[in-house]
């Protein structure tokens, strides 16, 4: 009898092992239930802060917010509503009305989703009346960017909704929210953002808002983005773009003392007001799908072009650090220099000094191709073999800035291209290459590559004798620590006494019969370097030349430098017909704040590259004879 | 919920309420002690009778308070007789079991145990509530526990099981099935003794068993039976209908993780989002706010305490003392085993209380009594009677 005393217990225990297994699975195993009840039973409410401002460096404001309101909604709350009175309000068609529910239940049936992006002032008021009428939906209020000087767009940059795959990278952001997508804001995005508030909500199920969970503890106040200060000087960037209006290129300006960029121009660019507001996607549509004007593609950084002659520059600092040329050493010009034997082995000079000893200083101010040859020549064969050579070639030109991101703020760049010895290795199997094979590189053509950027850091580096500072963006945030790379100088591996007599030579460019003469200031010592360089495309297999890029190179004054600027101009010529115009124009305005050429500048202003770049487009030749 | 605090004893508060019944319960423990162990054995059968005409009285003075007529009401204090019934039932039961000429072998005397077991169910079901009816079968435990044959729990479970395949499959198929493992199982256990004949006639039970369970399922059972029934065998799967309550439950016990939300903190407690929270779905709460180490410690606790009640019954002299005490952990047992059950999803919803944990006067006398009368009973057990 006594034996079946034990089944109660067993039965207690297996019971008992079952429910602890059972909680074991619910409450640790399981941790999909408790995001289930922070969803049912605790409402987010987010508080989303004012977005910094951006001011130039002379606290001009760029850029403001203002305020917009968008319709959320939470599908799961959507009750039976007046759909068709609610569509008319909002002006939008009963299909569309169901495939904005169906993607905001797709995202989440519980969290809300923004059903209506940025209504208008007058729109919101309407609304703000009869919202109680449609539950499920509210009106969030949103900060949005406003821009008062309608300028600098490429480097302030858009700010867009998070897309989906930034979504899962990024926990803090939702859907709808607006992040940098571009620019400045990209690049800053943690400082202007600021930090959303988020309060607490307890619900009961019947969805009620019954007070604040654990009394407001977690709650937390939304934190207004920080403002920014840029190194911008937006009288010149504006100035800048000015210029350029109706050609195609970029200029970039750096204050060689502290590697500050005072202009970022690239033109053609936008109004960055049209990319705000509801026009915003119609607006960005059409600047994306512009292939021909590209308005969003920043030429400043990201166009690649071939130095050109301001390259002399740096295979005579080499040179001279290498010590296979002095100021002193002299070559001889031909109108042109010949490099091999047969008839196509021959580099046209127009320096116009035939058979005539050159030195530096008038190889650089008449910018004679046979000089640098000569140069370049004696540089790669100063090497045991060509390949070694050009390696030292190439390092010092990569502490020159050259080939490298630079490592400034801004999200988008590229790398540009100074050929090493592996580079020639692969597409001469043999090695047989020489100097001479590679003699384009003389004179910045050739393989050669780089942005305006690179050129307007290698300018200051000139300007600075031998050092820079990173080119940078940021003069100051509120509370943080500026990036310490901007600070220190780096180190080109140039001596500095090497720089004088290029800086000689760049200031007869300007002083004596240089290229730029007709640019001369009485009050202002400019140096500079023009540039011309040829470029073509293949078009159907076939090469085609295209009108030359105009560049320029400067700084000034010659001691002391406040300024250094690149000026690019796509197909524009020669060096001297507009991008030195332009140079010597910025530089003269930044410097003294007002021009003493008001014809240059009405003629540079008014000049317009439309037809030409029109032209060349449609017929796929050279367009323009040269002047 | 903060600024009603101080109004402990507020009669309007279910905590208020709760807190007068806790405390005269005190009373009723003290009065359950004074009183001699041997009136119980004496006047279980009175009690019994009595407990009875309570309960066919509902009939007539009943009050129906959410679709069940399970209430007596004098002056906005409602009481539910069937918690009472409990006690009396295992008071009576420990009466018949321990008469000197009650053997339990006897065919004749199984029934008069049944009798007493079936008695209040027959009575209570009608009301309707299912939940109190069921725990009254927990008393065939004891019964077992008295040597009642295998035969009979083993006859139980098979029932059970044939009734949740019986739903699941269809009734040829099954039919089907079972004759083939009763055929296989006669040429497994096959001797001279084995009659073939007995094994027809259990196939042809088990078949009839079958085709009235679905008869009943389909014919007597209400929707909401069905629904709950089918809920938990799995057959249709709806978080927002029926199941909602487990759902909820669930995500409440889930959300309460290893150490919980602490006390007074659960927000789906506070949100009402689990409804009957405060009765037969309490156990939520504390696995919401006191997590699994919490949750675990209260399914510990009553583990130890059932099997407390189960040793001292055992070490009874009197034998009215001992089945009193196996019917009680019986009925703790099933409360604690159907209610906990349903709320962690594994059961069907029976709207049963916690023990000693669920709001509810009648449910907290009842145990009370329950409890105290074997603490009366287990003290006298030194004394000759």
């Amino acid at each position: 009898m006594k034996n079946n005393s034990s089944l109660l217990r067993n039965m207690t225990i297996l019971v008992g092992v079952i429910f602890i297994f059972r909680l074991f699975y619910l409450q640790i195993l399981n941790d999909s239930y408790e995001k289930l009840s922070d969803n049912n039973a605790i409402k987010v409410k987010y508080e989303y802060p004012e977005r910094g401002y951006i001011y130039d460096r002379n606290n001009k404001l760029l850029v403001a917010n203002q305020t917009s309101y968008d319709i959320m909604v939470i599908p799961n709350e959507v009750m039976q509503i007046d759909t068709l009175s609610f569509c008319k309000l909002l002006n939008i068609s009963k299909e569309s009305y169901i495939k904005r529910i169906e993607k905001a239940t797709h995202y989440s049936p519980r969290i809300p989703s923004v059903f209506l992006k940025q209504l208008s002032k007058a729109d919101f008021g309407a609304l703000q009346e009869i919202m109680y009428n449609f539950s499920g939906f509210y009106i969030q209020k949103r900060i949005i960017r406003d821009y008062p000087k309608n300028s600098a767009a490429n480097v302030l940059g858009y700010i867009s909704e998070i897309n989906e795959d930034q979504l899962d990278e990024k926990e803090t952001y939702h859907q709808g929210e607006l992040i940098g997508a571009s620019g400045i804001e990209q690049f800053y995005e943690a400082a202007l953002r600021g930090e959303k508030g988020l309060q607490y909500i307890q619900r009961n199920r019947f969805n009620k808002e019954i007070g604040a969970y654990k009394n407001g503890t977690l709650d937390k106040k939304a934190i207004a983005g920080q403002d920014i200060v840029l190194t911008l000087d937006s009288k010149l960037q504006q100035y800048g773009e000015l210029l350029m209006r109706n050609k195609r290129g970029g200029i970039v300006a750096i204050e060689p003392s502290t590697g500050e960029i005072l202009a970022l121009v690239t033109a053609p660019s936008y109004n960055p007001n049209d990319l705000v507001g509801r026009k915003r996607s119609k607006n960005f549509t059409k600047l994306y799908l512009d292939s021909i004007n590209k308005p969003l593609y920043d030429r400043g950084l990201l166009a690649q072009y071939p130095p050109g002659s301001p390259f002399k520059l740096a295979n005579a600092l080499i040179g001279l650090q290498e010590k296979v040329i002095t100021p002193n050493t002299t070559f001889l010009c031909f109108h042109g220099y010949r490099y091999g034997n047969r008839e196509n082995e021959f580099m046209k000079c127009h320096c116009e000094i035939f058979n005539s000893p050159i030195d530096l200083d008038l190889g650089i101010y008449r910018s004679c191709n046979s000089y640098f040859s000569n140069v370049y020549r004696r540089i790669i064969e100063n090497g045991e073999t060509p390949s070694l050579g050009l390696d030292k070639w190439n390092d010092y030109l990569g502490s020159l800035g050259f080939g490298n991101y630079l490592g400034y703020d801004l999200p988008t760049g590229k790398k540009g291209l100074i050929p090493n010895s592996d580079y020639y290795n692969k597409y001469y199997p043999l090695r047989n290459w020489r100097a001479v094979t590679t003699i384009s590189n003389a004179i910045g053509q050739g393989e050669v590559l780089s942005t305006p950027i690179q050129l307007a850091n290698f300018t200051a580096i000139i300007a600075n004798r031998g050092y820079y500072y990173t080119p940078h963006m940021i003069r100051y945030i509120k509370d943080s620590v500026i990036n310490k790379d901007f600070t220190t100088p780096k180190y080109a591996k140039i001596d500095k006494e090497n720089f004088e007599p290029v800086i000689q030579g760049m200031y007869n460019v300007f002083e004596k019969e240089g290229t730029a003469r007709y640019y001369k200031l009485k009050d202002l010592s400019q140096c500079g370097k023009t540039g011309t360089a040829q470029n073509f495309k293949r078009i159907n297999g076939k090469k085609i030349t295209f009108e030359d890029h105009s560049i320029f190179i400067a700084f000034a004054p010659k001691d002391n430098p406040k300024i250094a600027i690149a000026v690019f101009i796509e197909n524009g010529g020669y060096g001297s017909l507009i991008a030195a115009p332009i140079a010597s124009l910025m530089m003269e305005k930044y410097l003294k704040g007002e021009t003493s050429r008001p014809i240059l500048e009405d003629v540079m202003i008014k000049k317009s590259l439309e037809a030409l770049y029109k032209h060349q487009e449609q017929t796929g030749y050279k367009g323009a004879e040269k002047k | 919920m903060d600024e009603t605090h101080y109004q402990i004893f507020d009669f309007d508060v279910r905590y208020g309420k709760q807190l007068i019944w806790i405390l005269l319960s005190f009373l009723i423990i003290l009065f359950i002690l004074f009183i001699e162990a041997k009136f119980y054995e004496r006047f279980s059968s009175i009690i019994y009778v009595v407990s009875l005409l309570s309960l066919i009285g509902l009939f007539l003075f009943g009050k129906t308070i959410s679709g069940a007529t399970s209430w007596y009401v004098f002056n906005g204090i409602s009481i539910q007789p069937s918690e009472f019934v409990k006690i009396a039932t295992a008071l009576a039961l420990a009466k018949l079991l321990s008469d000197k000429h009650y053997n339990l072998k006897l065919f004749k005397n199984q029934i008069k145990a049944f009798i007493i077991i079936l008695l209040p169910i027959v009575l209570i079901v009608p009301q309707p509530d299912p939940g109190s009816a069921i725990v009254f079968l927990g008393f065939t435990l004891v019964l077992y526990h008295e040597g009642l044959p295998k035969l009979y729990i083993g006859l139980g479970f098979s029932l059970i099981i044939l009734f949740i395949l019986a739903l699941l499959i269809n009734e040829l198929l099954l039919s089907a099935l079972l004759l083939s493992v009763i055929i296989g199982f006669y040429f497994i256990v096959r001797s001279k003794k084995t009659k073939i004949l007995s094994f027809f006639v259990i196939f042809i039970c088990a078949v009839g068993y079958i085709y009235t369970v679905n008869y009943v399922f389909n014919n007597v059972f209400e929707q909401r039976h069905r629904d709950r029934i089918n809920l938990l065998i799995g057959k249709t799967i709806d978080a927002k209908g029926i199941g909602y309550n487990t759902r909820q439950s669930e995500i409440a016990i889930g959300s309460g993780s290893l150490y919980g939300k602490g006390y007074l903190q659960g927000t789906q407690t506070k949100g009402n989002f689990v409804p009957e929270q405060h009765t037969d779905y309490i156990f939520s709460i504390i696995g919401e706010e006191f997590g699994f180490l919490g949750s675990t410690l209260v399914i510990l606790l009553f583990m130890i305490f059932i099997m407390r009640i189960l040793k001292k019954a055992k070490y009874q002299k009197s034998k009215f003392s001992r089945v009193y005490g196996y019917g009680i952990a019986a009925l703790f047992f099933v409360h604690f085993t159907i209610n906990i059950g349903m709320v962690l999803g594994l059961l069907p919803t029976i709207g049963i209380p916690l023990p000693f944990f669920s709001y509810g006067g009648s449910a907290l006398w009842g145990f009370t009594i329950l409890l105290f009368i074997f603490i009366r009973l287990d003290a006298n057990k030194y004394y000759e009677w």
